[in-house]
């Protein structure tokens, strides 16, 4: 059962290296890591990564509502003070922004192009249709271009207030989301997006393991484990908040 | 057993093909899938039709030749090549729906054989070690951790078949890559080409439109071999390493 072994040995000394892998022509490790496959699921890996972290710590901040409005609105006065004396007044809020822009752009370009990719590869669908094991891809693709889209209203709506229902108060997120999630629209809107970011976390975090080469038989187990979770206590987490509103318990 | 068939004809590389649909009768159980297209080609030659083209050689699951997507399935419903698939899979009054493989990087040649020389670049691009190796050396010349030896004959069972590729949504040669690259990898005798191997096979890989991987998993629930899905994760890790240590040059 081991018939290429051998004929790959034979080779060696037949073939050298063919066209474009002569030493010389191998591109920059940076260039390579731009324009291969790998490479691009790499900048994926990593900035999904970020977003992560980040995704934690919002949704951890975000349940400060349930505190009142005064320590949720000093919390809005902490995130731009932090960094104080050591850097200037939202300085660290907006390095934090620039690293986040960084990721997203990075992490939407990266997918548009591997998807674009993938879907030049297997131009022609098979007649005979079957169940695919897992719908992991597909939900990858639609739940980003919702994800992408949630980002830019979320942010229209309550950081800039462009979008935002009612009167947009800077610096008081507490009467900010109470208005957002009066609305009926904001509610869906919200709630469709973090169940697609946990849906998104949930093959995501798993396929970030492959793809920085932790994953292995043995972790298999773990690392879904870890994932499911992350999933659900970031979905969990970021809907209570829309469902006290929506239920009174804040209001 | 009678069966109807449901066949890919297809003329040539740059004609439009279509399924086409024939019956076969005085089907064995016994038989293996590819001698039931036997019987079917019989029929074609002697009604003086075109018989159907497909790949096969050896006939018993270790050339890597054969292929066909039957009911959807990279080498049908068991866990085999088709040349090891036996008609006692099927039942009676059937209807069998035969493809090649699709992807890009795999042409239609004609009907249901593809071209598949876009490995053979993969493998020339650094599938093999540079040490000239001569005669078959005494065995315990050059030790390898029995671990080692258990992961590189694991992944040494591919056989290129194409599978992973087939049931692949994004046609990525992401398995058959990683199971080459990780059995050579591995090894003391691959050890000195460790870097430029995987890095080349990735390049190659990439520049024959392979499509990338989305961990989808069904390239390992196709393969007849059993190569399993972490193999790419191990590939990812050792491109990552080679890119690493190629930076710091
Ligand atoms: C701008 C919006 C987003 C888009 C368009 C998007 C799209 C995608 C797509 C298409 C994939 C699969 C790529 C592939 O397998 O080839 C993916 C993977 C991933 N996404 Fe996103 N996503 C977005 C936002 C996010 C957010 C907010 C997070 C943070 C939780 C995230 C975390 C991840 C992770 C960890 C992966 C796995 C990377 C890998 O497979 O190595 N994504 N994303
Ligand atoms: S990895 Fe499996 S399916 Fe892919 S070419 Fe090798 S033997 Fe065939
Ligand atoms: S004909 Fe050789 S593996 Fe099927």
């Amino acid at each position: 059962m081991r018939s290429l072994a051998p004929t790959v040995i034979c080779m060696a000394l037949a073939t050298r290296p063919v066209k474009g892998t002569a030493p010389g022509k191998r591109p920059s490790p940076a260039r390579s890591l731009w324009d291969s496959t790998i490479g691009k699921k790499t900048v994926m890996a990593v900035s999904g990564l970020i977003m992560l972290g980040y995704l934690v710590a919002h949704m951890i901040g975000n349940l400060k509502v349930f505190f009142g409005p005064d320590e949720m609105n000093a919390y809005a006065r902490f995130l731009r003070t932090m960094g104080e004396p050591v850097l200037h007044h939202e300085w660290a809020l907006w390095l934090v922004r620039i690293v986040l822009v960084a990721a997203v752009v990075g992490h939407a370009v990266s997918a548009y192009q591997l998807s674009r990719r993938d879907i030049k590869a297997r131009p022609q669908k098979y007649v005979h249709k079957r169940k695919r094991a897992s719908y992991a891809t597909r939900t990858m693709r639609w739940g980003g271009i919702i994800l992408a889209l949630f980002i830019v209203w979320h942010i229209l709506d309550l950081t800039t207030g462009t979008v935002h229902p009612g009167e947009f108060e800077h610096l008081h997120p507490y009467q900010n989301l109470i208005d957002t999630f009066s609305t009926w629209y904001g509610n869906v809107i919200y709630i469709v997006a973090v169940s697609a970011v946990g849906l998104h976390v949930r093959h995501g975090f798993w396929s970030a393991a492959q793809t920085l080469g932790v994953g292995n038989a043995r972790r298999e187990r773990l690392l879904k484990l870890i994932a499911n979770t992350l999933a659900l206590v970031l979905t969990l987490g970021f809907v209570s908040v829309p469902v006290a509103v929506m239920t009174g318990v804040v209001s | 057993m009678k069966l109807t068939l449901r066949v890919w004809r297809q003329k040539n590389a740059g004609a439009d093909g279509a399924m086409s649909t024939y019956e076969v009768d005085g089907i064995s159980q016994d038989m293996s899938f590819l001698e039931m297209l036997d019987t079917l080609n019989e029929e074609l030659i002697l009604k003086g039709e075109d018989p159907v083209a497909f790949d096969h050689d050896c006939r018993e699951g270790i050339c890597g030749a054969c292929s066909l997507v039957i009911n959807g399935d990279a080498h049908g419903p068991e866990r085999t090549t088709t040349c090891q698939l036996h008609m006692r899979s099927f039942d009676d009054g059937d209807t069998i729906d035969i493809e090649p493989w699709r992807a890009s990087a795999f042409p239609v040649v004609k009907d249901l054989v593809v071209d598949r020389s876009a490995f053979d670049r993969i493998i020339q691009a650094g599938g093999y070690i540079t040490a000239p190796t001569g005669a078959a050396p005494e065995a315990h010349a050059t030790p390898v951790p029995k671990p080692d030896a258990d992961f590189a004959f694991e992944h040494a069972e591919c056989i290129g078949c194409g599978a992973c590729v087939a049931a692949c949504p994004n046609g990525s040669a992401m398995l058959f890559t990683s199971a080459k690259v990780n059995h050579l990898n591995v090894l003391p005798q691959g050890s000195p080409e460790r870097e430029t191997r995987v890095l080349d096979m990735v390049g190659q890989m990439d520049d024959e439109g392979f499509g990338g991987c989305t961990l989808t998993g069904e390239c390992a629930t196709a393969c007849p071999k059993g190569i399993p899905l972490p193999s790419i994760a191990a590939m990812n890790k050792e491109w990552l390493r080679a890119n690493r240590k190629a930076a710091k040059r």
